[in-house]
């Protein structure tokens, strides 16, 4: 287990370095500079002595492999640079806004898991009745539907016509203010863990250990307890763990919409205006964060299903 | 003449301040303002930053030696009580504010002005308010490590600053936006004060909440008594009109800028029409055009282009009536605007005719580099394309980011853009936009030389009296017009919502959102407790 834990840390050195290479490397071919961006809404154009300056000072005029090589120094120390925008170390920027995002993911995975899973199952155990076809029409609409346009019909409904929740804002970070932006963010996977769920149900109860099972009198709670929902939780953990993955990313729609303090907004107001130092260093945890989800997922397989064996 | 002039353009919204006014002020309360401009506040040092957004909530927190004056229409001295003016118009010797508390509970006195114009001027740091203090005599030489202190400003008592300037001009266009902001010299210099900013404004920093909202509250030892109004203040960051707009219906926020679908929206909702004011904001909206790309060297070509689009359909149909006719560069607002100006017609026939006479009967193709947005971008730029067609002229659309955008058109690599620019509040700045020695990369970006506006902007800066200048400044600007350097599309009208219980919104021409929030209160009908 120790040695399994140990290669897969170290696997991840040479993924984060190209991510790294990667992400510099674009940002240091696309057009615009933090610079240009400081005037982008034409309230004053900005001096050219400034910017100058600021090239100077922010090393902008630098060979890429100067840059980079100055970058991957002082990332080797934990050091993650300081944002042209705000002129704060990276490292707090991202602190203060990696919190509220997991707790935007882990309510939308918690809520996609809480409907999603009983949904796939319930329509698994009768194929083709009602109760299939309705949860199979609700999965591909969630599937289906643009956070944003269902961002607002929730805030439409829930806010503004029924008044039981705030329509926007972090407020004391009480349950209230995450409902709708986790539900928003939720209802996809969802809807994709309800379809995985059932798919992997029907799988099984077709299989010749559940075939045994029931020649040999099982109850069918028991084969559902035992054979069908611990084989399936294992298909269910692969999905939860890719969709951690692009729940990070949905994130950013969802963020910007309800005013969402978190990593999302910060990444996309950092593209938008090349603070490079921020882009990177929110990458480079988005990515960390997804690596270290699918160890422990990894990690759970073999306490699930002990047939897996780490290799 | 200002106020009129905005009592002109702002119909309602004057109404409902007016009404306002007639109210007693009621104390306490919270106001909830939002920060529409998209991203989240660039940072807390507001030194560093020109955002239209950081302003919103630096006008609360700073105060700068001059304030905007919404109802006067210019600058007015704020940290200083009075400005006498010497040494042929270039000295002016500043009676400061004995008052001014910074919110550590220390007076504000001359060191700390001569202290932030020098923190500004720090040409290591790159500060963009630098193109501001740098009118003053000798802070060139601390941007450039000459010198470590501006020699132009001179401490004579402890409320007392004397500033020697380097141009005759107006020093409260340059001193009274938040990048001038005065910092307490002790705290300006720590670690900690860009994560728990001090100022001298009306409320004093809580709580920030990046991407999300920053919380103020009262400074109970603001200089202007009985001011602040309200306890709090909240300032969310909502870059999503149509989030705002569920959030404004549900009076969950006091104040909501409106683009031009809401515009239409909010006008035509009876429960709502009355909650907007309106304003002629000073940017004016324009396609530059680059002499250097041969047919634009060319007059008779570029009044073709004003001539060839019929820019009222567009205002009407697109922008949705949220904005005004542009008739030159200076907007509406502008305290020297000339109202007998007309706008180019919409004639395509005279347009041909103007192409014909230049050499381009057939018309010519051109590349327009534009941003996506929907108020002066692209939208606007697809529905030109067939009436500069109808006059023969072929437009290849290259469609960039809005930050890409300003980059483009500094480095003049263009041969039209589409873009809105801040021509306001100073005329003269404004104009010297057009004088040929400004560069490119600052704000000549159509490249424009033409020595008889030279002149025009060279008498305007030495004439000691203010009518003269002002007459000369008009023909500049009349003199623009006819070289149309630009197609002159609109002056920006910006559009708020506001809540019928917050009273005292200012319409401020420079921006609508930057409020003096000590101004503001709110009446027992908010919700907000």
């Amino acid at each position: 287990m120790l040695a399994f834990l140990t290669r897969r840390i170290l696997q991840t050195v040479p993924t984060v370095l190209a991510v790294v290479l990667v992400v510099f490397v674009l940002f240091s071919v696309v057009p615009g500079s933090i610079v240009s961006s400081m005037s982008d809404d034409g309230r004053g154009a900005a001096d050219p002595q400034v910017v100058e300056r600021m090239r100077k000072q922010l090393g902008l005029d630098d060979p890429v492999y100067m840059r980079f090589g100055s970058y991957i120094a002082k990332l080797a120390t934990g050091d993650l640079g300081t944002s042209f925008r705000t002129r704060e170390p990276v490292t707090i920027m991202i602190a203060k806004r990696i919190w509220p995002t997991l707790q935007l993911i882990f309510a939308a995975l918690a809520f996609a898991i809480a409907i999603g899973v009983p949904l796939g199952f319930v329509a698994a155990l009768r194929p083709g009745g009602i109760v299939d076809t309705v949860s199979m029409v609700v999965a591909v609409s969630g599937l289906s539907m643009a956070k944003f346009w269902l961002g607002l019909v929730l805030m439409y409904l829930f806010a503004l016509k029924l008044g039981w929740l705030p329509s926007f804002g972090y407020g004391d970070g009480s349950l209230k203010y995450l409902i709708l932006p986790a539900v928003t963010l939720g209802v996809s996977p969802m809807a994709l863990l309800a379809r995985t769920t059932r798919a992997a149900v029907l799988e099984i109860m077709t299989a010749d250990f559940v075939r045994t099972a029931r020649s040999k009198g099982m109850s069918e709670m028991r084969l559902v307890k035992w054979h069908v929902m611990r084989n399936a939780l294992v298909l269910i953990l692969t999905t939860m763990g890719l969709q951690f993955g692009a729940l990070m990313g949905q994130a950013v729609v969802v963020e910007k919409l309800f005013s969402w303090p978190g990593i999302g907004s910060l990444l996309v107001d950092s593209v938008l205006q090349r603070d490079i130092p921020a882009v990177q260093g929110s990458i480079l945890v988005v990515v960390l964060a997804f690596l270290a989800i699918n160890l422990l997922i990894d990690v759970l397989y073999g306490v699930i299903d002990p047939r897996i064996r780490y290799a | 003449m200002m106020f009129r002039m905005i009592a002109v353009v702002a119909g309602l919204g004057l109404a409902l301040v007016t009404t306002a006014e007639a109210q007693t002020p009621r104390k306490g309360g919270t106001i909830r303002m939002t920060a529409p401009y998209g991203s989240s506040f660039s940072s807390l040092d507001i030194h560093t930053t020109q955002r239209a957004q950081d302003e919103i909530y630096a006008k609360a927190l700073h105060r700068s030696l001059y304030i905007w004056n919404s109802a006067e229409g210019k600058p007015v001295l704020e940290l200083a009580k009075e400005d006498v003016v010497s040494g042929g118009g270039l000295v002016h010797t500043f009676k400061l504010r004995d008052d001014a508390y910074f919110h550590n509970g220390r007076k504000m006195t001359a060191d700390d002005v001569i202290w932030s114009y020098n923190r500004i001027m720090d040409g290591t740091k790159a500060y963009p308010g630098a193109r501001f203090v740098r009118v003053i005599e000798g802070a060139a030489a601390v941007e450039k490590g000459q010198a470590k202190e501006i020699s132009g400003l001179k401490k004579i008592d402890d409320f007392t600053v004397e500033m020697k300037l380097t141009e005759k001009v107006d020093p409260g266009f340059y001193f009274f936006n938040a990048l001038t902001s005065i910092y307490p010299a002790d705290e300006g210099a720590k670690e900690s004060f860009i994560q728990k900013p001090i100022g001298l404004g009306s409320f004093k920093f809580v709580e920030h909440v990046p991407g999300s909202r920053i919380v103020l509250e009262r400074w109970d030892r603001f200089y202007k008594p009985g001011k602040p109004y309200a306890d709090k203040l909240i300032v969310s960051v909502m870059g999503e009109a149509a989030a705002r707009d569920v959030a404004f219906r549900n009076k969950e926020i006091d104040t909501s800028v409106l683009g031009p679908a809401q515009y239409v929206a909010y006008q035509a909702d009876p429960a709502l029409k009355g909650t907007i004011v309106e304003v002629a904001e000073v940017f004016t909206r324009h396609m530059g055009m680059n002499p250097a790309f041969k047919p634009f060297a060319d007059k008779r070509v570029r009044q073709a282009i004003n001539h060839a689009i019929d820019t009222d359909l567009i205002i009407k149909k697109l922008v949705k009536g949220k904005a005004y006719r542009a008739t030159s560069w200076l907007p509406l607002t502008s305290p020297i605007y000339d109202n007998t100006m007309k706008p180019y017609a919409f004639d395509p026939a005279k347009a041909k005719q103007l192409l014909a006479e230049a050499g381009y009967p057939t018309g010519f193709e051109f590349e327009w580099t534009t941003s996506q947005n929907e108020s002066w971008g692209l939208p606007i730029v697809e529905a030109i394309i067939p009436m500069l067609d109808r006059v023969g002229i072929k437009v290849k659309v290259k469609q960039v980011e809005t930050a890409v955008l300003a980059e483009v058109i500094k480095k003049g690599d263009f041969q039209a853009y589409v873009y809105s620019m801040a021509t306001g509040p100073d005329p003269q700045a404004a104009l010297k936009c057009f004088y040929s020695s400004t560069p490119q990369s600052a704000c000549n970006y159509t490249s424009f030389k033409n020595a008889d506006f030279d002149k025009l902007i060279d008498e305007a800066g030495q004439t000691d009296d203010a009518a003269k200048r002002d007459q000369l400044l008009q023909k500049a600007n009349a003199l623009l017009y006819e070289e149309a350097p630009v197609w002159f599309f609109n002056y920006n009208k910006a559009v708020m919502a506001v809540q019928p219980w917050l009273k005292g919104i200012q319409l401020n021409a420079t921006e609508l959102t930057h409020q003096n929030v000590e101004d503001l209160w709110v009446d027992e009908s908010s919700p907000a407790k």
